[in-house]
């Protein structure tokens, strides 16, 4: 696969690590969530067949960690985003 | 209609005009009191052990393309009890005593063959590790020995002890381990269920649920609304698809494994053989190609096909091993959906709703398990609760921190 | 031996002889042979056998195809198994022998399997060979696994090297037959980066193979020419023996280009095969079509073979496969078959046409309506019977026929992505469906435009509309455009004889119509139960026969029996090839520490630590025993002074004005309060609440801290970190990077550790000047910069230094030499990790994944009072309960009894089963200061049972110890020494 990083143009899916579903991003906040919550966070998966927002890290690149929209039947991918600025987007600072 | 070898040679010499359909094509009943949903290896096991052992009836499968057509249709073949961790090892030692009386229970010669498997030891730390599951092993009655350099390189001189990048140190052996001719098992399963009056239901596919105050009803399907007292869903790699239907998220990613086949070689593996510096295991069938497989994709996928980073890096774990198959053929790849639990083990439990029973998870080690998974199915939807050696693979386990991580990847799906 | 069969014409160079055996017969070809024309051309019909009833096989096809004509090429090492002599290039000196057969090729021993193959007939072997139970394994299934197989393997390695590539191009053209050529000419004219890849060692695909012409000359030589134009365009590459194995994602394809199986041996340097990674803009797959057979009784005898291949070994090989030959066919194509061996010289005796309206030939009989319905001749052809339409019944004499039931679309590629192909009842074929690889257009026959005239132009237009070109494009030239004039026959209707349907796995129409009878009636389980298109052939010509006979026995049509399937590769692909240089010592690369030449120069022993090579120790002159070794290091170093290379262990540097909140985050202690100059021990939880890592982080500066992390974790520590700042808490300011390869990093450890480093470090580091856990940047040896931290592992005053790593062999030359009045020596993994198992410092076998900080005694690090990964999770109550493992020390009560790491806890009396299981050893060392073997374990309730005795069993060995439970912390429990 090829993902068009939004830096460093169309690089080999080879120089990236997986890691999952982009909801990753949205970790509670443990001083106010309780198992509960962290539970849905960490375990639950919508996994869907279709379009997937997921992250990848480029480790034999620029380090950036990345959310791939990628459809999980056909494999093709229809945006690629920095995931700070997914997650800023998101609400997430500090 | 009773297969043995006199049948063989009775209808050799009629020209085979005796024999009968394996399975009928039914039409489906309006109902049920069990409908299993997914025939495959789990599915249609379910159905044969709730008929022939819990003694229920009125039983349907349905399968969304052809029976076997799941992952136990594309695997690579291989049974084994060599599990570390208490909540999985009873299951499976079950599972492989079940696989060693198989053909004599329904009658199907599965080609259930205990050659060997062993994992190779690279490291004083996989010594270390595979002596403490060896011993688990043991304590749960089943059978383990660990090899030495010297012993492994008796059985299989040519493999690499002279240049290798990882030495090999010796390898856990499990003398039991060994394959199965995977197709013959779901044909054995759906013959017996079919006998004992299962309805087995092809190209029939779940399309929604029926639920009302909180307990299932029926299921839609391709071929109409069917309805039943118990659902229970065996459905390996479309597990989110299907439980989605329940509006169910479950803790597991559906990733693609691949697997490999060589061309036809005159006899030189053994038993099965796992690498223990890289993503390669293998052995060899009775037709003679090398069955060999590595490392999952790693990204979410329903696509049933791989890349080539992965092909590559088994063929490099195949060579690093086994330098003499330089020139031996890759066959053919094949890709199946995996079910990628948390925490790398199955699921069969009840769900929220009344009447819906979940079987899955069973990540790229789901057919060893076959019989064991339909046996422990068929406990819990025949008896609602839990077979004994299946206590642990609840849904709760993650709540409640019990997990059974036999890798230590946490949840992470794409390391187990 | 003179070449019999050989005939006029062709493109082999005649002017050179090459000697080649099989079966150690001496024969001779010309170059420009395949093994397979070569042997035809001398006479040789008879080339292998059958899988199941090991029935007498020549080729029937000129390619990559074909099931039959399967040799082991090449000895010793290079022994290929299963090698299609069809594809094989002659070579001097090249020997080949025939495979499963036994004693001979012409008389096997196991043919008897085809006297009795009313005995196996599909799926025989699932319904017999269970009785009795222990038999299928002791007797039953050797015999099967001794019989089964194709080739055999060598167990030499395989001395050829094997490359890899990358490659990237505008437009792919896969196929370099008449579509292909034009493809890449259009497209190469255009200015546009072309690659042209064709599995053939001459261009030109079908154009090499027949006599019509294309313009003004043949085909071949249209052919020739336009490679010579397209070998002038620099932006253009030509590449001949490259497969195209299969269509990955987003334009991503795999190739084989076989560099140097036409040699002997590959030349001084070269690889024998390189695998392409080719990244495409487009593609088109002009792979053409195979032509497929029909089904008849014997109609497996050498010497029958598929009409096009009849043709092809004469118009390209100049090589005949009998002296009388008929043709049978269902289609136009057939008929040239019969035309263009008339016109060299062979006597066409008849061409069987099952249509009522073909073609027909002057000067040949024409049996029209008639079919082939049996055959005779043991190891080859020697008549064929033939049904007329009248339905009389005549024997002909022929020693060989050409067969064409039509020509099947090679979309094997196009299906990559599991595009289902779609049956086309106008060429009685199918052709590609919807939903291919993106960006992969097919044109030409293997989209079902079988005329060459019709090749051309679909290769044309799909070169412009793949690459949008606008402006001028070439020219047609004139050409043949016959329509495709075919009437399906996919099995000739007769008798109780076999039928063969995959000739090498040896299905027939009888196999198929069993697994109707029995129900296997979807394509998939005809393909498994009857083992159908699963040979090396993978069905190129059997499968759409097999379905089509379901479908006629079904009632169903084509269409809706379907199609399997086709997967990668598109033909076999050496598993030398995929794995390239990774295999022996370059399997994965090497990782050196900074000391591992003064390690090398002095005999050390080294370890693999994943990558990493480590010194695990260095022997001394005299000593034999590696405990020796590791003792005397372990004693030397608690005695005076002892330097370790920890260089390994993860280094991050940490900056910013969050940092230290944000290392609050990330370990589940505290570190924001932390002192500048000091340094702590790290606990970091995964977010499931499980232990994930552990190490010291100093404190370097208000806003600077410097990460340590294990060995095995450098890489996932940074990658979760890098996750956590970015994805987690996006506006922290805080920066990282790995500094693991920029730092070479040493502990100094033992009593006289501070003595011996103040003999290089520039600094006051006096016990006042820098307490234990002291950390900070110092230099060394007059103003080298360096970090010094006074952490220890092995429970001695230490330190450790760090010195940017090219200086790093320097430094330890150093201060061996600087510190000689010490005594100090070198200690390698072993003796650390002695020194850390006497102290009960957990690592490698304790941090596996399924542990807790509870489970470590650690339990206390976890703070409550800030939100850090993995805090949450981590009080779960499967995880807090009083009755989980805790980390003990163990010492056996007989000093002299040995432990083994993995062996189980076992109460006194208590029988060896699960239930009884307390537990298990994480690690285990002798201990040279206690004088007996101790170890770490994992002991449900553990820190209950300090004092008591227990069992240690390791059932694998037989072994059953008593020992006694202890503190972890076995030496120096106090911490004394390293606080000296």
């Amino acid at each position: 696969m090829i993902i068009h990083h939004p830096i460093l143009g169309p690089r080999d899916a080879q120089e990236f690590v997986y890691l999952g579903d982009a909801s990753l991003i949205d970790r509670p906040d443990g001083m106010t969530a309780g198992i509960e919550a962290f539970h849905d966070y960490l375990y639950q998966r919508s996994n869907p067949a279709g379009e997937h927002r997921e992250l990848w890290y480029h480790e034999q690149g620029d380090r950036s960690w990345l959310v791939v929209t990628r459809n999980t039947v056909t494999h093709e991918i229809t945006k690629v985003e920095l995931a700070r600025d997914v997650a800023r987007a998101k609400g997430r600072s500090k | 209609m009773r297969y043995s070898g006199f049948r063989v040679i009775a209808e050799a010499l009629t020209g085979h005009n005796g024999w009968k359909p394996v399975w009928r094509d039914p039409t489906p009943q309006a109902d049920y009191d069990y409908i299993i949903i997914g025939g495959g290896g789990h599915g249609l096991a379910t159905a044969y052990y709730l008929a022939k052992e819990f003694g229920q009836a009125r039983i349907a499968v349905l399968e969304k393309g052809y029976l076997g057509g799941g992952n136990v249709g594309r695997n690579t073949t291989i049974i084994r009890s060599n599990y570390l961790l208490d909540g999985n090892e009873p299951f499976y030692e079950f599972s492989l005593k079940l696989w060693e009386g198989l053909e004599q229970d329904f009658n199907y010669n599965a080609m259930v063959s205990q050659r060997g498997i062993i994992n190779l030891i690279h490291t004083d730390a996989q010594r270390d590790a595979f002596t403490r599951r060896g011993n688990g092993m043991i304590m749960h009655g089943a059978d383990a020995r660990l090899l030495s350099r010297d012993e492994v390189r008796a059985m299989y001189p040519w493999l690499n002890f002279d240049n290798a990048r990882f030495p090999i140190k010796g390898a856990l052996m499990q003398p039991r381990g060994g394959t199965v001719r995977h197709d013959a098992v779901a044909w054995g399963y759906a013959r017996g269920a079919d006998m004992r009056g299962v309805d087995l239901i092809q190209n029939c596919e779940v399309t929604g649920m029926r639920i009302e105050n909180g307990r299932i009803r029926g299921v839609e399907t391709t071929r109409g609304f069917i309805g039943a007292k118990k659902v229970g869903v065996a459905v390996a790699g479309s597990s989110s698809k299907v439980m989605a239907h329940a509006g169910m998220r479950l803790p597991m990613e559906s990733h693609v494994l691949q697997a490999f086949v060589s061309e036809g070689l005159k006899p030189v593996i053994e038993g099965v053989m796992t690498f223990g510096a890289g993503h390669f295991y293998v052995s060899q069938s009775d037709k003679g190609g090398l069955v060999f497989g590595g490392d999952i994709d790693g990204y979410n996928s329903y696509a049933q096909r791989g890349n080539l980073p992965v092909i590559e890096d088994v063929a490099e774990g195949g060579m690093a091993l086994m330098p003499a198959i330089g020139r031996v053929r890759l066959l053919r790849t094949w890709g199946g959906i995996m079910d990628m639990s948390m925490d790398g083990s199955p699921i069969i439990d009840k769900t929220g709703i009344e009447g819906l029973y979940f079987n899955g998870g069973w990540c790229y080690g789901g057919f060893k398990a076959t019989p064991a998974s339909g046996w422990a199915f068929a406990h819990l939807l025949a008896k609602d609760e839990p077979h004994k050696t299946a206590t642990a693979y609840r849904f709760d386990r993650f709540l409640k921190g019990l997990m059974i991580d036999e890798k230590g990847q946490g949840a992470q799906p794409n390391l187990h | 031996m003179t070449q019999s069969h050989r005939i006029a014409g062709g493109q082999i160079d005649r002017t050179k002889t090459l000697r080649f055996t099989f079966d150690g017969v001496r024969y001779q070809g010309h170059p420009g042979d395949t093994l397979a024309s070569a042997l035809l051309a001398n006479g040789v019909r008879l080339m292998g056998r059958s899988f199941k009833y090991h029935r007498p096989r020549g080729p029937i096809s000129a390619g990559s195809e074909e099931p039959n004509a399967l040799v082991e090429l090449r000895t010793g090492g290079r022994q290929e198994p299963n090698t299609r002599a069809t594809v094989t290039e002659l070579y001097d000196g090249l020997e080949a022998n025939s495979q499963n057969r036994w004693p001979s090729l012409r008389f096997d021993a196991m043919g008897i399997n085809d006297k009795l193959s009313t005995f196996f007939a599909a799926g025989f072997y699932y319904k017999t060979f269970m009785w009795p139970k222990s038999f299928w394994e002791k007797l039953y299934e050797p015999i099967i696994r001794r019989a089964a197989g194709l080739g055999s393997v060598t167990r030499e390695e395989d001395p050829d090297a094997y490359d890899k590539g990358f490659l990237h191009c505008d437009l792919l053209v896969i196929g370099a037959g008449p579509t292909g050529l034009m493809a890449a000419l259009t497209a190469g004219r255009a200015g546009k980066r072309v690659i042209l890849a064709d599995e053939d060692f001459r261009l030109g695909g079908r154009l090499n193979a027949e006599t019509f012409s294309v313009g003004q000359t043949s085909g071949a030589d249209w052919a020739a020419a336009t490679v010579a134009e397209l070998a002038t365009l620099p932006n253009v590459r030509l590449m001949t023996r490259t497969t195209v194995i299969g269509a990955f994602d987003h334009g991503i394809y795999g190739a084989v280009e076989r560099v140097s199986d036409h040699l002997a041996v590959p030349a001084q340097g070269k690889p024998r095969q390189v695998l392409w990674r080719i990244y495409a803009g487009k593609a088109i797959l002009a792979a053409g079509a195979t032509e497929r057979p029909v089904a008849f009784e014997n109609n497996d005898r050498p010497g029958i073979l598929l009409a096009g291949a009849l043709r092809a070994y004469a118009n390209r090989w100049g090589a005949k496969a009998g002296e009388r030959l008929a043709v049978f066919t269902n289609n136009d194509d057939g008929i040239r078959t019969a035309l263009d061996l008339q016109a060299k010289g062979v006597d066409v005796v008849a061409v069987i046409d099952s249509r009522e309206g073909g073609d027909l030939i002057p000067g040949v009989r024409h049996l029209r309506g008639a079919e082939v319905i049996d055959s005779s001749g043991k190891l080859g052809l020697k008549s064929i019977t033939v049904r007329q339409a009248n339905g009389r019944s005549e024997t002909i004499a022929v020693d060989a026929l050409g067969v064409s039931g039509g020509w099947n679309p090679n979309v094997n590629i196009h299906s990559h992505h599991r595009s289902r192909p779609i049956y086309d009842p106008a060429i009685a074929a199918f052709v590609p469906g919807q939903d291919g690889p993106p960006g992969l257009l097919v044109a030409g026959a293997a989209a079902g435009a079988f005329s060459t005239h019709a090749a051309l132009r679909t290769g044309r237009d799909a070169a412009i509309a793949a690459l949008e070109l606008i402006g001028a494009a070439p020219d047609l030239p004139e050409t043949e455009d016959a329509p495709t004039r075919v009437t399906p026959l996919w099995h000739v209707a007769h008798g109780k004889g076999r039928a063969w349907i995959d000739q090498q796995n040896d299905v027939t129409v009888k196999d198929v119509k069993l697994a109707h009878q029995e129900n296997f009636t979807s394509v998939e389980h005809l393909k498994r139960y009857t083992t159908l298109g699963m040979a090396t052939d993978q069905g190129k010509t059997g499968n759409v026969i097999g379905l089509a006979v379901m479908a006629e026995l079904t009632g169903r049509s084509i269409p809706e029996t379907g199609t399997t399937i086709y997967r990668p590769p598109y033909t076999p692909v050496a598993l030398g090839t995929l794995a390239g240089r990774s295999r022996g010592k370059k399997f994965k690369p090497f990782r050196l520490t900074p000391s591992h030449h003064w390690a090398k120069e002095h005999g050390a022993i080294f370890v693999e630590v994943g990558n990493w090579l480590r010194t695990q120790w260095v022997p001394k002159a005299g000593e034999t025993e590696w405990r020796q070794s590791v003792d005397r290091e372990v004693l030397a170093t608690r005695k005076s002074v002892g330097i370790c290379d920890v260089t390994t262990l993860g280094k991050i540097d940490i900056q910013g004005t969050d940092a230290g909140a944000f290392l609050d985050r990330v370990y589940a202690n505290t570190f924001s309060s932390l002192a500048v100059g000091k340094c702590r021990y790290g606990l970091m939880l995964r977010e499931d609440g499980m232990v994930f890592d552990d190490g010291t982080t100093a404190r370097m500066g208000t806003n600077e801290y410097v990460m340590t992390t294990t060995t095995a974790n450098a890489v996932t520590v940074f990658r979760h970190l890098e996750f956590c700042r970015q994805c987690l808490w996006p506006d922290m300011d805080v920066q990282l990077i790995s500094t693991t390869e920029a730092w070479a990093q040493f502990s100094v450890a033992g009593p006289n550790a501070r003595k011996l480093l103040e003999k290089v470090v520039d600094q006051d580091i006096s016990d006042a000047a820098f307490p234990y856990m002291g950390a900070g940047n110092v230099t060394v040896c007059g103003g080298l910069r360096a970090r010094l931290f006074r952490i220890s592992f092995s429970g001695e005053l230490a330190y450790e230094i760090a010195v940017p790593t090219r200086y790093g062999d320097a430094l330890l030359r150093e201060m061996l030499a600087k510190g000689a009045e010490f005594d100090p020596i070198v200690y390698g993994t072993e003796a650390l990790g002695v020194m850390r198992i006497e102290k009960g410092h957990v690592a490698g076998g304790e941090l596996n994944g399924q542990s807790t900080a509870l489970n470590m005694g650690l339990g206390k690090m976890v703070s409550k009072k800030k939100d850090a990964i993995g805090m949450v999770l981590s009080q779960r109550e499967g995880m807090t309960a009083e009755t989980g493992y805790r980390l003990v020390g163990v010492k056996p009560v007989d000093p002299q009894a040995k432990l083994t790491a993995g062996s189980h806890f076992l109460e006194k009396g208590a029988a060896p089963v699960a239930a009884n299981d307390g537990g298990w050893l994480t690690s285990k060392v002798y201990s040279p200061h206690l004088g007996c073997d101790i170890a770490l374990g994992y002991l449900k309730a553990g820190d209950k049972k300090i004092g008591q005795r227990m069992r240690i069993v390791n059932l694998l060995a037989g072994l059953d110890t008593e020992v006694e439970i202890i503190s972890p912390h076995m030496f120096d429990p106090e911490g004394e020494r390293l606080r000296g």
